[in-house]
This record gives structure tokens, sequence and C-alpha cells, in this order.
């Protein structure tokens, strides 16, 4: 059986005092398409920002392919380096639901950016790279664009070359389509369908609950202080074991599947 | 009352004028770099995880912003020199003097662009690996920094009409050359007339010069 590309063991996470979440086991192997659901305020992206430790964790280890990241062998909670953080985020893309474009980059400047800064390439085979990204999400049109003049749907794209340019072995989404009109979902939610039927690892917090059922291939549910439920699509989303997802999915019955 | 106004003996001395200008805007070349460049650092300063660097940006910025810019040169001119056994020139002592105050007060304009940037930002940078000082100087700094032109073209104007106060310790600039005229030939009028202007003839091209840069960095909005 392949290595796992991420396990989260007992990881816990609180904010002055208010623990936020507590004994979250993941394993995430790759391929996995986990979707993350749970109602607003339930964790869902500080356990997202946990993985790539824009929020530290402060219960718990983490693994990422295999390798132990934070020394919680004498130190607890974990300590991470500088230089450790930097590795692991190269490992891991994250996408955020505003986006967070560079407004004075243009759009293959955005793609760019990390292959420049962060690996050293030269700003030619860089921009080359960015835009063969930037065709992959339908915009290599656009990589000489700022990102001012794109809609949601487009900036979104972007950020998602961003971090696929990168080649990270997981991607993070947090809400990718929350930010966005109706009308322009569509277009991203089809943008990661593509990367799922790559074969792509990821872990994708969203409301968008019929895009869960047809892309994960496991769902978590967050509720209580940790992993309330879990399963395949069909398990949670079909037939729901507790009362609270039961109550979760009956308040979200727009969707289809 | 008429007065007979009479340039002739001003433009006599344009010589001095053009030294005196020279002097000007040596003072202000010198103290716009250092005082600009300074003023970077104490903000960084301000805003770093280290607790002794935190208090003494801090400490320098209220140091140098609460005290006049006058008595600091008079300070470093003559006082400076009883307590360290050091010579210290006209010019030093107000590029000590305008230098630090301008640090002080474009620390503060600094600090306030970069606490505009969104959170998103930063962590957007740090999501693909840069480091703090990478995501500073490719994200953070270049969007602050556009956003507080205005405010620093301010501080560059105020310093370089700061640098008349030089004028006190007889450092050769334009206001000294001007006293030096107006002594002369008994015409305050003519002299301080041509002197306010030729500061706002050097000035007002600069600082169309900074309208233009705004708009030039604007091309991404
Ligand atoms: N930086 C923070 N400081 C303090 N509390 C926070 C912070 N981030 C999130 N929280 C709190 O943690 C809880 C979970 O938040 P979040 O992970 O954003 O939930 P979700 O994404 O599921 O809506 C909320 O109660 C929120 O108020
Ligand atoms: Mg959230």
């Amino acid at each position: 059986m392949a290595d796992p590309v991420l396990r989260l063991t007992g990881l816990g996470k609180s904010f002055d005092g208010h623990r936020v979440f507590s004994d979250v086991d993941l394993e995430v192997l790759p391929g996995d398409r986990i979707a993350i659901l749970g109602a607003s305020g339930s964790g869902k992206s500080t356990l997202l920002r946990c993985v790539n430790v824009l929020e530290t964790p402060d219960e718990g280890s983490m693994e990422v392919g295999g390798k132990a990241v934070g020394d919680n062998t004498r130190n607890r909670p974990a300590r991470y380096s500088e230089r450790e953080l930097r590795a692991l985020r190269q490992r891991v893309g994250m996408v955020f639901q505003q986006f967070n474009l560079f407004p004075h980059m243009t759009v293959a400047g955005n793609v760019a950016e990390g292959l420049v800064t962060v690996r050293g390439m030269s700003t030619s085979a860089a921009r080359e790279r960015a835009v063969s990204e930037l065709k992959r999400v339908g915009l290599a049109d656009k990589a000489d664009t700022y990102p001012s003049r794109l809609s949601g749907g487009q900036k979104q794209r972007v950020a998602i070359a961003r971090a696929l340019a990168m080649d990270p072995e997981i991607l993070l989404f947090d809400e990718p389509t929350s930010a966005l009109d109706p009308a322009l979902v569509g277009e991203v939610l089809s943008v990661i369908k593509q990367l799922a039927d790559e074969g792509r690892t990821m872990l994708l917090v969203t409301h968008e609950i019929g895009f869960a059922y047809h892309v994960a291939t496991r769902i978590v549910f967050l509720a209580d202080g940790g992993i309330y439920e879990t399963g395949t699509p069909d398990e949670v989303l079909k037939n729901p074991k507790r009362p609270l997802t039961q109550q979760f999915l009956a308040e979200h019955q727009r969707f289809q599947f | 009352m008429s007065y007979d106004w009479n340039f002739q003996p001003v433009f006599d001395n344009w010589w001095a004028l053009a030294i005196g200008a020279a002097g000007t805007l040596r003072l202000f070349v010198v103290c716009l770099v250092l005082g600009m460049g300074l003023g970077l650092i104490v903000a960084l300063g301000r805003r770093s995880h280290n607790r002794p660097l935190r208090w003494l940006s801090t400490a320098f910025v209220e140091f140098f912003r609460n005290t006049p810019v006058l008595v600091q040169i008079l300070w470093f001119y003559y006082a400076l020199p009883i307590l360290v056994p050091i010579e210290i020139s006209p010019f030093t002592a107000a590029i000590l003097g305008i230098s630090l105050n301008s640090a002080a007060y474009s620390a503060e304009i600094y600090r306030g662009g970069i606490q505009s940037i969104e959170p998103g930002q930063w962590e957007a940078a740090r999501a693909i690996g840069m480091t703090g000082v990478q995501t500073l100087r490719r994200v953070v700094l270049p969007q602050a920094i556009r956003r507080i032109i205005p405010a620093l073209t301010n501080r560059g104007v105020e310093i370089f009409k700061m640098s008349t106060l030089a004028s006190v310790v007889a450092y050769v600039e334009l206001l000294q050359q001007g006293k030096l005229i107006a002594s002369l030939n008994f015409n305050p009028l003519e002299t301080y007339t041509v002197i306010a202007a030729i500061f706002l003839i050097i000035l007002y091209p600069i600082v169309s010069m900074t309208y233009s840069l705004e708009r030039h960095l604007a091309r991404s909005d």
C-alpha cells in the first residue's frame, strides 16, 4: 500500500483557550479527495490551515510524505523551523476563498512568482511554466492582464494555477467558490473536477454538497469539536448515521446528487 | 505706499545663489535617502518580534518626532562635541537633525502602509513557500509604497524645505546665501522673494514627477 501523503494524528487547535477541534486523525493516500463539510465556525478553515501551518496546531502530530513535520519530541506543542515550513508549503498548495492574488503583478507574474522567488527559476523559464499552467485553467490569453481586470471565477482559476505551478503533492481548497457570483461557480468547479480526474490529492472545504458527492473519495464532517462523521460520500451524504450530520444535510436540502 | 522693486542686485549675485542651491540640493538628497531608508528600517523594527528592537524603534520615533529639528541641529553642532571628542561640521549636524527627524516621520508612514496590506497577501505568499523577507520585498512593500507615495512626497517636500534650517549653523545653502546677499545690499524684499521663487521652481517639477510615478504604478488598477 502506498504511503500516505498526509497523516494527522490527534491534531488539536485552540484560540485563546477556545478549543476549535481536538483528536483529529486523518490519513490521506495519494489520489484521495477529501471533502470537509461542516457548519460555519466548525473549524474547517482552521483544520485546513493547520496542514500548511498557516495556523500552528497545538496538539498532535503531522506527517507529510511519510516524514514528520514539526519537532514534538521535546516541545509540546510541536515547533516548526522556518526552513521546514518553506519546504512543507512547497509540497502543499493552497487556494483561498478570497483568491489573494497579488494585485501589482500580472496574471503570469502571479503564477510565476513562487517559481522565481522560491525555486530560483529564471524569469523566462518561469513565465513559460506559468503560461502552461494558465492553459490548464483556460486562461493563457490573460497572461499579461492584471488581476483587477478579471472576473471572480477567472481570479480563482489563476489562484489555482499559482498553486499548481509549485507541483504540490496535495492541494488545499478553502471554500474556493464561496466568494463567487453563482454564475461563476461552475467554471471553477470544472477546473477542480479536471484536477480530480487527473488523480490529484486534495482536501476541499466546500458548501457545494452535490459537487462533493461527485468528486470526493471521502467525506469528513466536522462538528462538536472534531471529526464527527466520516466515510464515503454515499455513507455520509445519503445515509448519515449521526444526528448533527443529518441535521446539517437537512438544512442543505437544496443540493442535488 | 509704493516700493521700487529692483532685482538687479540679487541677480548680480547669481553665483552665490547657485552655490547656495547646490548646497541645498546636496543636503536634500542625502537627507532624503537617509531619512527614507532609515525610516523603513525603523518601521520594520517596530513590527519586529524582538521586543528590545521593537521598544528601541518606538523610542526612536517618539523622541525624534517630538523634538524640534532646529533644536536637534543646534544640539548636534554645539552639544554633541562636548560629550564625545569629534568634530561636527555644519553639514553633518544638519544631516543628523533632518534625517533622524524624517526617519521618525517616514517610519510611521511606512508602518501605516504595511499595516494596510490585507493579511491574505502575507498568507498567499507564505503558502507558496516565500520567506518573510521575500514576502515583504516582493509582495507587501511594492503595494504599500504605492499607497503611501503621496504621504512620502509630502515628507520629501518637507525635507527640502527643512534644509533652510541648516542656515542656523551657517551651512551654505540657499537661505544662508540669501541672508548674506540681503545684508550686503539692504534688499531683503527682493532677495527673499527670489529665494522663495527658487524653492518653488526646484520643488514643483520634482513633485510633478512623483505624480507621474503614481500614475505609472496605478496601471494595474
Ligand atoms: N485567528 C483566529 N483567532 C481566534 N479565533 C479564531 C481564529 N480563526 C478562527 N477562529 C475561531 O475558530 C472557530 C473555527 O473557525 P473556522 O475554522 O474559520 O471555521 P469554518 O471555516 O468552519 O467556518 C470559530 O469559532 C472562529 O471564530
Ligand atoms: Mg472557513
